[in-house]
């Protein structure tokens, strides 16, 4: 597939900023993703128990209490609108009527709260990608293709408004680039591998959403940048990776809306700036309400171009004030009163601004998501006329922006992170032009894997 | 003496070729080879785990540390006289079933290579049976179980309760981790022991072993 968005949606960094998207997403309960306000995004999931066919029952009380929970804290805190989303669990896609059940429960307690009390809510389903493991024969037929594709028929026919992915195509090849700080693995694998699956996958979304009338929102780099983002953040791979590892990741996140999707692209997929940018889609975002899932260094600057805004994901268990997932909604509640308030005194861009800065000197993934700098480096991107060429470009222009920002005094890297910048630099310029040499070379040093099972040879 | 100090600064520098040489000039000096392994290879490798418990060094820094002490026990261990041994210990290390959480995993393994330890990583979504299957391959003295889902916690408990149907628990320590696990956890599912990280797991099996 040849690439599409040759420029960029913004190129005023003026307008770049929270709530607003040149693509809104315009929904039939009247909420405009990326029209001005920010929205909250709760994610939940389930405590220690096991999911199994005798403990479904249990399972569904779990999704039914939290949603209650959260849905009362939107009624009580006068929330304009929110989003539910449900990261299923592996069993609940292995076994797609499990995840069609979860899907009925909840949106089943969404309408309640609607009818009541006129509360307006929607609902993003994303089946787990299965696709992987000792089974696994082949990424697009047999049981594990069939799943996936079957819980997201499922769930599209039964209450979601929005299906959505943590795609998995390529990962195997990612995770070896990530623990040995290998770039080239990492660009055949996201700008090889990983865009031409994204394109099979996304056309069969895009597909099912248009079929049943709900919207095919987005994918994320979760299995990729987020992984070497927390491998940086504990310190165990130089932060630089993380962050080129990200704006490589943008290439094969936009694959999706390449194929169709239209947003909210998926809140961890923290690369979903740089598709801001290029395709004007609106997007969610976490930061600082998801320290409950996990640590980052991109708590605020997280925020500053986010349409709906999201704590990734919570177990229900039981805190002080209320049950999590209820304490995190009303965390994202309060944090987009106040992001919206900014607005509507005319100080969003202050208010971006602040976000920004507040984290961007201090890590190299919280620089690159510095709205002006996304606009540079996108500005780049958009030049690769292929996806191939495109995640190289995005490797190289952020060395080039990263090193820049240090000689300049903008952001703060130790010596030994600035020795990396040098390495992975010279890594990036041993790939060949040659998309099918390159292919052929990787195939040659990955015996390993075998790419069959993509069609690749 | 020998001095060791070239051997252990090139396991320590990762630098395979250089372990290679040293090692078999080491070889040619006729040096004891127990005392190539431990006093060189070794003790480079001690250092290495050091550093990385103080952020001094990355993991893939610490994987070629580790591959190239591997290649020079490789090449040195042929010379033992047998029933020497060189490891304190066989960890079988595996994230249970349901779970594809790999890394916290593997960086546990990695640490207690580094420290010594034979190390079986089965990988992820390992029942049960492939457990106690390596466990008898390996007479490993120390099964340690991974689990980032809290929807797989369950899994440790049946994969213990597996390890004692096959007649195995008496003979083996098993330790517990990732994310969602807790010390209360692991003594409430009948586990030996439980620890935060990586550093954590090496102190706790040492401790256990002795
Ligand atoms: C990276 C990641 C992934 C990657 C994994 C890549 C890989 N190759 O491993 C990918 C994207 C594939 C992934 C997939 C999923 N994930 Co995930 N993932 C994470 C994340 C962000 C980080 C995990 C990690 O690698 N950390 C870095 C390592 C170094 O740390 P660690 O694993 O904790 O290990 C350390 C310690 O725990 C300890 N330790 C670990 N094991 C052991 C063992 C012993 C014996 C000992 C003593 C110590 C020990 O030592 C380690 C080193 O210090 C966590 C968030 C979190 N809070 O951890 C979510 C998280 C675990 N994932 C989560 C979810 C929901 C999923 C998915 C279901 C998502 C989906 N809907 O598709 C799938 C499930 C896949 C499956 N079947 O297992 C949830 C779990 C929620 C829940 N209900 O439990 C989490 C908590 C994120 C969240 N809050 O939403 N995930």
């Amino acid at each position: 597939m040849t690439v599409k968005f040759t420029e960029l949606a913004y190129t005023n960094v003026d307008e770049f900023v929270y709530g607003f998207a040149k693509k809104p997403v315009k929904c039939a309960n009247g909420m405009v993703i990326g029209g001005g306000t920010v929205y909250p995004e709760i994610n939940m999931t389930l405590p220690m128990m096991s999911i199994t066919e005798e403990t479904m029952p249990k399972v569904l009380a779990q999704y039914e209490e939290m949603i209650h929970g959260v849905c009362s804290m939107g009624v009580e805190l006068k929330v304009p609108g929110m989003i539910v989303e449900i990261e299923l669990l592996p069993p609940c896609t292995f076994n797609p009527q499990w995840g069609i059940d979860v899907t009925k429960v909840v949106k089943g307690v969404m309408k309640e709260y609607e009818t009541k009390f006129g509360l307006k809510s929607l609902l993003r389903m994303t089946p787990v990608d299965v696709r992987e493991g000792k089974a696994l024969k082949h990424m697009y037929k047999g049981a594990e293709w069939d799943q996936v594709m079957d819980t997201m028929k499922g769930c599209a026919a039964n209450g979601a408004d929005f299906l959505a992915i943590e795609s998995v195509g390529g990962k195997h090849l990612h995770d070896e680039s990530v623990m040995n700080i290998d770039l080239p693995k990492a660009v055949f694998s996201l700008g090889i591998v990983g865009c031409r699956d994204m394109i099979i996958l996304w056309d069969e979304i895009v597909k099912i959403s248009a079929a049943n009338n709900v919207i095919a929102s987005g994918d994320t780099a979760c299995g990729f940048a987020n992984t070497s983002m927390v491998m940086g953040h504990k310190n165990f791979i130089p932060k630089v990776f993380a962050a080129i590892d990200r704006v490589m990741c943008a290439v094969r996140t936009m694959v999706a809306v390449e194929c169709g999707a239209v947003g909210p692209d998926k809140d961890c997929g923290y690369e979903g700036v740089y598709l801001k940018a290029i395709t004007g889609t609106p997007i969610s975002m976490e930061g600082r309400v998801a320290a409950c899932a996990h640590s980052s260094a991109v708590g605020n600057v997280s925020l500053a171009l986010a349409d709906c805004w999201s704590n990734e994901s919570v177990e229900n268990v039981r805190l002080l004030g209320n049950m999590a997932p209820t304490v995190s909604m009303e965390q994202l509640i309060y944090d987009c009163r106040q992001m919206n308030v900014a607005t509507a005194k005319g100080l969003a861009l202050q208010m971006r601004d602040i976000l920004v800065e507040s984290d961007n000197k201090y890590d190299p993934t919280a620089y690159i998501m510095t709205p002006s700098v996304v606009l540079k480096i996108a500005g780049e991107i958009i030049k690769g006329k292929t996806h191939f060429e495109r995640t190289k470009i995005a490797a190289g222009a952020t060395i080039t922006e990263l090193r820049a920002a240090v000689l300049s005094g903008f952001l703060e890297l130790g010596p030994k992170e600035m020795k990396y910048l040098d390495i992975f630099e010279k890594q990036l310029k041993s790939i060949p032009a040659d998309e099918a040499q390159f292919t052929a070379d990787m195939i040659k040093a990955n015996p390993k894997h075998d790419l069959r099972m993509y069609d690749i040879s | 003496m020998f001095d060791f100090s070239g051997l252990s600064n090139a396991v320590i520098a990762g630098d395979e070729d250089v372990v290679l040489d040293l090692a078999q000039q080491a070889i040619n000096a006729k040096v004891d080879p127990l005392s190539i392994i431990n006093d060189g290879l070794i003790a480079g490798m001690n250092v290495v785990g050091a550093r990385f418990k103080v952020n001094d060094m990355y993991v893939p820094e610490v994987l070629m540390s580790a591959a190239a002490m591997k290649a020079g026990v490789a090449l040195v261990k042929p010379l033992l006289i047998s029933g020497e041994v060189t490891t304190k210990g066989t960890v079988v290390i595996g994230t249970v079933t349901g779970d594809l959480h790999d890394i916290g995993k593997s960086l546990v393994g990695m640490m207690m290579e580094c420290s010594g330890y034979a190390v079986i990583d089965l990988g992820v979504d390992v029942s049960g049976d492939d457990f106690v299957a390596a466990i008898k391959a390996n007479k490993a003295e120390i099964v340690a179980l991974s689990c980032m889902l809290t929807t797989t916690m369950l899994q440790m408990k049946t994969t213990i309760e597996v390890l004692a149907a096959q007649g195995v628990r008496k003979d083996v320590k098993v330790i517990i981790g990732g994310a969602p696990i807790t010390q209360e956890f692991s003594d409430n599912i009948g586990s030996d022991g439980y620890a935060t990280d990586a550093a954590g797991a090496v102190d706790l099996i040492t401790k256990l072993l002795n």
